[in-house]
């Protein structure tokens, strides 16, 4: 299979595009799901200002996002369980570019925050913090405490929380 | 899930699933889910992490003819299949249904999507001879067989001249005709057999089973011909020893998602045995108490059409049927042929042969 | 699972194809993936008759913008009126097809079996990284308008924070697979490039650059795989299949350490038991590492075992990974030269290990012997890993 294979295929350049013949179609997907037990319960705590978890009594495990199962034990998890809304910063990246791959005009900064009070949890999150902490890595392992909206602009979902910006160790 | 899956483990004598199963199916596709990729979300409640999961695109008697074949090889001692459908998840059911018509050809036409079916049905009752009334004799047999069936969700106490009453959507198919959505999971345990005795000794068997695809072009396929059924037919029938089907099943269960291919299902699977079908229906033949019942639990006129769960519908009917644990509907069955199909567009289907020993 | 005592029947692969990669490509799914199937069929001597069933592999159906995917490429792919079933576990779906087709054989209930892989990624608008968003899961992720190479930036970002590896030494991957690439007829990236190339190009999100990662491509590939008794009548060098492996992590991945990719681990420990190897490092002559980042493949081959946890941009910058190297990773060029069809892509790397192992892949062709051969796929929320591994007749 050398380079001197001719190979099927018909490739296309951009501008390519205006000479031939093509069909535009959107699908009309939507859906509507239901959130489950624990997310459920989740977003509730979520608009009261509050983050709860589920926990295992067989492995110990706190789990956030909490489930009803654990995957680890294979059992149903135990109780409901409030945690503090402080955390560490186990990852984070600067992101320059939108969804679409638009350029953003303000980079956005984003990570992975570890629950405090519940080792091996996690949510990805917004990060208020320097780019250039995420850059020299002094942001791995920064501790952090969730800014919330007020009150009244809580509805249920993951982003009553704004982001999580640092605290004082 | 989970649910669905601790009662199949505790059903199999299964303890812990992450120490004994060896490998996971699940059956979906993208977009019924609404979520791309949607093997992602499945692990964790089947106890399926960090132990060989994957998904087949298609519907559940075929994500189990994979699993049948996984064990074959001699690598995986028990395996597990999981389907489900959210179907009341989904707003826009029927547009899905229609991306996936071919989108250089059939799409831009922007038809209902059944007016296939309307079409095949048509053609198919003219080759045969049949009429509406055929079709609500169909329609009656397996809502009312559903009345005995807790796990039905559209049964009713309806009779032929009733359906037939009922203004077309397409001719010739008025809204019984069509098997409405439901939501259920499914799962089912599958293992080797001299490890399956270990376990449990009502153990069912899966003596053959054959899956095909026949065309996706509706411009290039048979019309009146389930030749899908028959190729798969033909695979389970051989690796099943199965010389006379006519003869050789207690029962039968055939996709019924659109009442005429139930009849067209029949003959594709050779059950008539060189009979005429329609007489067949009209003489009762097909009846629970009939010569060879079709669809005793109501099939999926009568219990709700299941997505891609449908093929794991009927195999669950089937176990209870061989187990002697279909309360109020049981047929004594030790030999039964299960088949199911993948619904409009496709020529996709399954067909399996499930036995009990004495 | 049994050691490979119980496994009766052998599988070979006796010929395969591809299509070009390009960004966008004129022909539909169905005739991408007839043309994989054509070359494969032709290589291996075989006409379409001779095949009792097929095995499809496609990822997400919102590419090619189809529902049913699998149904649209049945009949490009050489299935009408045969067994036809279609297998989706993501990204890994390109190694993972060729297991499919492995147990097809393998179960005794066929003799030749084509394994397709088809992708079509341009129809997708306004881009085709769009389709990713709905990857994620509804409710806690979408909302936040999570991102693809975010995901990827944040797994790379703690993997260079845990080993303290720098960006240039990740950098050389891209560099070595774009210059491999050179010499590959389908190749759509490739080309010479040089660290500094990398560190000055357009930063997505940090720590990822455009040059880290593969481009969009539309593609297929396609082998043919028969059982021990059709194997040795059409060919002298059958390539077996000795080894399969895959694992699937748990959905929540902001509960995992990112640093290793552990399922990986456990779908090489299947592999390698099966193919009855020990010491990993020493017995694979030759691997095609799943590489959409240049990350990935330092990654991968420590989850692979092919390196100790940190050690993979050591054996880079040594040249230990160059074709002349004494373990060549992705000869081929890889993704990131190549192109990423995504499931096409995975299955392109499958039939670069069986080139090599035939000795057949021209100027591509690895210096040492080649024996024993491994190429490696993964995919969805960063879960799955997906191992096969074969060897030379």
């Amino acid at each position: 299979m050398t380079k001197e294979i001719k190979l099927y295929g018909h490739g296309l350049k951009e501008d390519d595009l205006k000479r031939v013949i093509l069909i535009e179609d959107k699908p009309s997907a939507k859906y509507s799901w239901s959130a489950g037990t624990a997310m459920s319960r989740f977003l509730l705590e979520l608009k009261e200002g509050r983050i709860i978890g589920r926990k295992c009594n067989k492995c110990g495990r706190i789990l956030i996002p909490p489930r009803m199962y654990c995957e680890v034990c294979f059992r149903p998890t135990d109780e409901w369980i409030y945690v503090r809304d402080i955390g560490r910063i186990t990852t984070a990246v600067v992101s320059y570019i939108s969804a679409d791959r638009a350029r953003l005009e303000k980079p956005e900064v984003v990570g992975v925050i570890e629950f405090e009070d519940a080792p091996g949890s996690g949510i990805f999150h917004r990060l208020n913090i320097k780019p250039e902490d995420v850059i020299n890595r002094s942001a791995f392992g920064m501790k952090v405490k969730a800014v919330w909206k007020p009150k009244e602009q809580r509805n249920g979902s993951i982003t009553d929380i704004e982001y999580f910006e640092p605290v004082k160790e | 899930m989970f649910e669905a899956a601790s009662r199949a483990y505790a059903d199999a004598g299964i303890d812990d699933p992450r120490k004994t199963v060896d490998a996971f199916v699940t059956c979906e596709e993208d977009f019924w889910s609404g979520i791309s990729i949607f093997d992602e979300f499945t692990p964790d409640q089947l106890g399926g992490v960090y132990k060989p999961v994957y998904t087949i695109t298609s519907d559940g008697l075929i994500g189990l003819a994979s699993a049948y074949m996984k064990i074959r090889t001699g690598l995986f001692d028990i395996v597990v299949v999981e389907a489900h459908s959210k179907a009341s998840e989904i707003i826009t059911l029927n547009d899905i249904i229609n991306f996936a018509y071919d989108p250089i050809y059939n799409r831009p036409l922007n038809l209902n999507p059944y007016f296939l079916a309307g079409l095949e049905a048509t053609k198919y009752l003219h080759k045969i001879g049949g009429s509406r009334y055929h079709l609500s004799l169909i329609v009656e047999k397996n809502k009312t067989n559903a009345l005995k069936n807790p796990l039905a969700s559209y049964a009713s106490k309806i009779t032929a001249e009733d359906v037939n009453k009922l203004k077309p959507i397409i001719e010739p198919l008025n809204p019984l005709d069509i098997a409405q959505p439901i939501d259920v999971s499914i799962v089912v345990v599958l293992a080797r057999s001299d490890i399956a005795k270990k376990f449990t000794d009502r153990i069912v068997w899966i003596d053959g089973i054959g899956w095909a695809t026949e065309n996706p072009s509706i411009e290039n396929r048979d019309w009146s011909n389930a030749a899908y059924a028959r190729i798969a037919a033909n695979m389970a029938y051989k690796l099943a020893d199965i010389k006379n089907p006519a003869r050789e099943f207690d029962m039968a269960i055939v996709d019924d998602k659109i009442s005429y291919k139930e009849l067209e299902h029949i003959e594709a699977l050779r059950l008539t045995g060189g009979k005429n079908v329609l007489r067949l229906l009209e003489d009762g033949e097909f009846n629970i108490k009939g010569s060879l019942p079709v669809n005793p639990h109501g099939g999926e006129l009568g219990v709700g059409w299941a997505l891609e769960a449908s093929g794991l519908v009927a195999v669950l009917e089937g176990v209870h049927q061989l187990r002697n644990e279909a309360v109020g509907r049981q047929i004594s069955a030790k030999k039964i042929v299960i088949q199911s199909w993948r619904g409009i567009p496709t020529t996709t289907g399954a067909v399996a042969v499930l036995t009990i020993d004495n | 699972m049994k050691t490979n005592l119980n496994i009766k029947n052998r599988v070979a692969i006796v010929g395969a194809g591809l299509t070009l990669f390009r960004r966008r490509m004129l022909d539909t799914p169905k005739e991408l993936a007839w043309g994989a199937v054509k070359m494969a069929l032709e290589s291996a001597g075989l006409d379409i008759k001779d095949v009792e069933a097929v095995v499809i592999g496609s990822a997400p159906d919102a590419f090619d913008g189809v529902h049913m995917k699998g149904e649209y490429l049945s009949d490009g792919s050489g299935g009408i009126g045969k067994p036809t079933m279609r297998v989706y576990v993501g990204g890994g779906t390109g190694v993972f097809t060729p297991i499919a087709g492995w147990w097809h054989v393998a179960s005794g209930l066929f003799d030749v079996v084509i394994a397709v892989a088809e992708e079509k990624m341009s129809p997708a608008q306004p881009h085709p990284q769009y389709v990713f968003k709905h990857i994620w899961d509804p409710i806690i992720e979408r909302p936040l308008g999570l991102n693809l190479i975010w995901i990827f930036a944040m797994e790379m970002h703690r993997y260079m924070y845990r080993y303290n590896i720098k960006k240039e030494d990740v950098a050389l991957v891209s560099v070595k697979n774009k210059a491999n690439a050179l010499d590959h007829p389908a190749a759509q990236a490739a080309g010479k490039i040089t660290v500094d190339d990398v560190l000055k190009s357009e930063i997505l999100v940090w720590p990822v650059q455009r040059l880290d990662i593969s481009p969009v491509s539309d593609g297929a590939a396609a082998i043919v795989m028969v059982s021990e008794k059709i194997a040795r009548r059409l060919t002298d060098s059958p390539v077996w299949v000795e080894g399969v492996g895959w694992a699937l992590d748990s959905t929540h991945w902001t509960n995992r350490d990112l640093s290793y990719p552990k399922y990986l681990e456990v779908a090489a420990r299947m592999a390698y038991k099966m193919a009855n190897i020990e010491n990993p490092r020493k017995e694979i002559d030759v691997a095609e590492v799943y590489d959409p980042f240049d990350y990935k493949e330092l990654h991968h081959m420590e989850g692979l075992m092919l390196a100790r946890k940190g050690e993979a941009p050591i054996l880079t910058k040594e040249g230990i990974t160059q074709r002349d190297g004494d373990l060549p990773i992705n000869p081929s060029g890889g993704l990131l030269g190549v192109g990423n069809p995504i499931a096409a892509a995975g299955l392109m790397k499958v039939a670069e290990i069986f080139w090599q192992l035939r000795y057949e892949a021209g100027k591509r062709q690895v210096k040492k012997p080649v024996y024993t051969g491994l190429a490696q796929a993964w995919g969805d929320l960063m879960q799955v890993g997906t191992v096969i591994i074969m060897r030379g007749g």
